[in-house]
């Protein structure tokens, strides 16, 4: 089969599975909905999967993906999980709202939200659309769609995690949102959708964590709209703690308005391939735009983080900063992106990316891109590529401190300055678990 | 407690030990100096366990053991320690935890029960003013911009807790001020007693004036090349040490 033959087969079998989720809708596939998903099925098919070829997907090669036939998760029997098997994804300690996902289909048993106020919103996008089906139009607009995996999220879209805040209100518990993948024998296709909008003068705390009580491959196929307007505050955490056969690509759309102040902390540790991509848009002025990240890398996985901080107005503060540690082969990408537009004076945009290796055979390729038009600004970049520091190591065991507690430290030491950054106390030590779990390594 | 013969050690492939021979018994203080790049540092290095440093030959006998089979961490657990002459700066690493862990694996290896948060805190907060190390620092990360008479001053507080039976301190005096300097030569009188020995590297007589040397050796291109008493250190304040040089060379050519 030549490449071109091979493309158009593995678009029929997508197209095939298109075919079975719209006979599965019935009713709904006449809706407006449902329309906007057969417009973004289209512009996956016109722009089939990247390929390495792909400037953006340079170092992201989906080979294996293909190898996989992935049937939908609306095809599939559903999971059935009781309260107690979920205990110990959650992130505990401090009181949150709950949202549970099986397959990407929202869990009304396994869910618990707490009383909010009026016109606040916490729970599914298909109750969310039921309720106020004019937000439909800010749910997506697939014409504007320009990566392939992202329309492909469009065209499967059925639910996702949806949190309205009104003007003028700050819901104080975080949300909590947990995502159960896979399934014992299906490669499943789980295609979540989610919508955060903070409207004026509001904040909200969200967490969300992709996990799996299985060890098959599945395909996480998730986008997250964010909205944050005027004076809002929002902090979005997403911990991607996937099983270690399962693809996950993200796309999260960050769109900022008037002095408005938006967090990310994406954490990422778990998938064979995960693409963990942030678009950032200020769209006004005295906006802060901060990106955290940690990526953690062990026998084969490909841990892909894309950031794309677009300055379109004067006087922004964006701050990045994105450590990751591998072992083994794993591999890592960092490709953060500044755009610095002409109107953008008194831009402040500060990004690092920092990477230790623990093995002579892990690698990391990282592009940092300033791109700047405007002339009074003052930006930053830095990328370092190292190893644990041995003279600290050395100072350590001097100590009487054993080399593998020492490493841990090192390793502690090393992503302390993304995990202080955490603003949930209580979720501190949960991280710093989940580090010393997913490297094997003493916990300290 | 340590006896070192005709150690030999190379970095690089370059010969930097060319044969020390020295014997340190319980309850001395042992000086060494010598000019820039003569080996001072590499020897308490090598001592420390150094993985940089190839050890070509010789032997180093401590309290019985063979110190060059032992890893760094083992050599401290043993009773080693080492006041760093560039103490490390450890970013992210808080310096009271990492001091406890250190006390705690080193009480674990003594058979004696770790130490609680609160116990490690009562311990060292005495120690805190007797080094007069202000009280911040022992919540920052360990060394991270601290000044360099801190830095030096948080080697001797860590001797001091940690108590070893033998403490190699590289120019622990260097970049000190006279009252800083003052107060760690009292740190280190307070720590020795007749079970333990010190080994200091020094430049300057005057850190002797307060730490009063049973010995003082002359090392020069990696070899002791003259071994005196505490008058040594007078002389080669007074005249340098091109006279023990020369008369080295004389001795040598012969
Ligand atoms: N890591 C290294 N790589 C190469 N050469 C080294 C290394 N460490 C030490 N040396 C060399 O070994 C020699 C001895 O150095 P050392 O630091 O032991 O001297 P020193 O007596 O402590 O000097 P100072 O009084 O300046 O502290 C010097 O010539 C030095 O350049
Ligand atoms: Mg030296």
């Amino acid at each position: 089969m030549n490449k071109d033959k091979a493309e158009k087969s593995m678009i029929n079998k997508w197209a095939e599975n298109f075919r079975k989720f719209e006979a599965g809708l019935n009713g709904e596939s006449k809706s407006e909905f449902h329309k906007s998903r057969q417009n973004a099925f289209k512009i996956f098919s016109k722009l089939g999967f990247p390929s390495i070829k792909n400037e953006e997907w340079k170092y992201t090669n989906l080979a294996k993906f293909h190898k996989h036939e992935f049937v939908h998760a609306s095809e599939i029997e559903e999971v059935k999980y009781k309260k107690e098997d979920i205990e110990k994804y959650l992130f505990k300690g401090f009181d949150h709202h709950l949202l549970v996902f099986v397959n990407g289909k929202y869990s009304e048993k396994l869910s618990c939200v707490g009383e909010t106020e009026n016109n606040v919103f916490i729970g599914s996008l298909c109750d969310l659309l039921k309720e106020k089906p004019e937000l439909l139009d800010n749910v997506y607009k697939g014409e504007n769609n320009t990566s392939a995996i992202t329309a492909l999220n469009n065209a499967f879209t059925q639910d996702g995690a949806a949190i309205i805040v009104p003007d003028n209100k700050v819901i104080e518990k975080p949300v909590q949102v947990l995502y159960l993948n896979g399934t014992q024998n299906e490669k499943v296709h789980i295609t979540p959708y989610n919508l955060i909008i903070a409207g004026k003068n509001s904040g909200v705390k969200i967490l969300t964590s992709y996990n799996s009580t299985f060890e098959n491959v599945y395909f996480t196929n998730a986008v997250t709209n964010i909205n944050a307007d005027e004076n809002a505050h929002v902090d979005y955490y997403k911990i991607q703690n996937e099983n270690e056969n399962a693809f996950h690509v993200h796309q999260v759309n960050i769109e900022q308005q008037k002095s408005s102040n938006v967090s990310s902390y994406s954490l990422s540790f778990g998938s064979q391939l995960a693409r963990n991509e942030i678009i950032a848009t200020l769209n006004d002025e005295d906006i802060d735009c901060n990106l955290f990240g940690l990526y953690l890398g062990k026998d084969n996985q490909h841990i892909d983080n894309h950031t794309m901080i677009d300055h379109a107005n004067p006087n922004c503060r964006s701050n990045e900063l994105y450590k990751g540690i591998l072992d083994d082969n794993a591999h890592g990408v960092f490709s953060g992106k500044v755009l610095v537009r002409q109107d953008a004076q008194k831009t402040d945009a500060y990004q690092s990316n920092k990477t230790i290796l623990l093995s002579d055979t892990a690698s990391i390729d990282t592009k940092p891109q300033l791109e700047i038009f405007a002339d009074d600004v003052k930006c930053s970049h830095g990328a370092t590529i190292g190893h644990l520091d041995e003279e600290a190591m050395f100072y350590l065991k001097t100590r009487g401190i054993p080399t593998e507690l020492a490493n841990s430290m090192l390793i502690r030491g090393f992503v302390d300055d993304v995990v202080q950054t955490i603003k949930i106390e209580e979720l501190k030590d949960q991280i710093n678990h989940i580090i010393f779990d997913h490297l094997h390594k003493i916990e300290i | 407690m340590l006896k070192i013969k005709d150690l030999r050690a190379s970095i690089e492939e370059k010969q930097i030990l060319k044969g020390i021979n020295l014997e340190i018994k319980k309850g001395e203080v042992h000086a060494i100096m010598g000019p820039n790049g003569s080996g001072k540092s590499t020897l308490s290095n090598i001592l420390a366990g150094h993985e940089a440093y190839e050890v070509t030959g010789g032997t180093v006998e401590f309290e019985g053991k063979d110190l060059l089979e032992l890893e760094a961490d083992e050599r401290a657990r043993e009773g080693i320690f080492l006041a760093f002459q560039y103490p490390v700066e450890i970013p992210g690493v808080n310096n009271a935890t990492f001091l406890r862990t250190s006390l705690n694996e080193i009480r674990k290896h003594n058979g004696e029960p770790e130490l609680s948060g609160k116990e490690f805190l009562d311990l060292i907060k005495v120690k805190m003013v007797e080094i007069g190390l202000p009280e911040n620092l022992i919540q920052r990360s360990v060394n991270q911009g601290f000044s360099g008479g801190e830095k030096k001053r948080n080697e001797i507080f860590q001797m001091s807790v940690l108590n070893p039976k033998l403490a190699l301190l590289d120019e622990t005096d260097s970049g000190l001020d006279i009252d800083a300097l003052k107060i760690v030569a009292d740190g280190v009188n307070k720590f020795k007693n007749d079970d333990n020995a010190v080994l200091l590297v020094t430049h300057y007589q005057r850190l002797l004036n307060y730490i009063v040397p049973d010995f003082v050796h002359v090392l020069y291109q990696g070899k002791i090349i003259k071994t005196g008493g505490k008058e040594l250190a007078y002389e080669l304040e007074e005249k340098g040490y091109d006279w023990i040089i020369n008369d080295f060379k004389e001795v040598e050519s012969v």
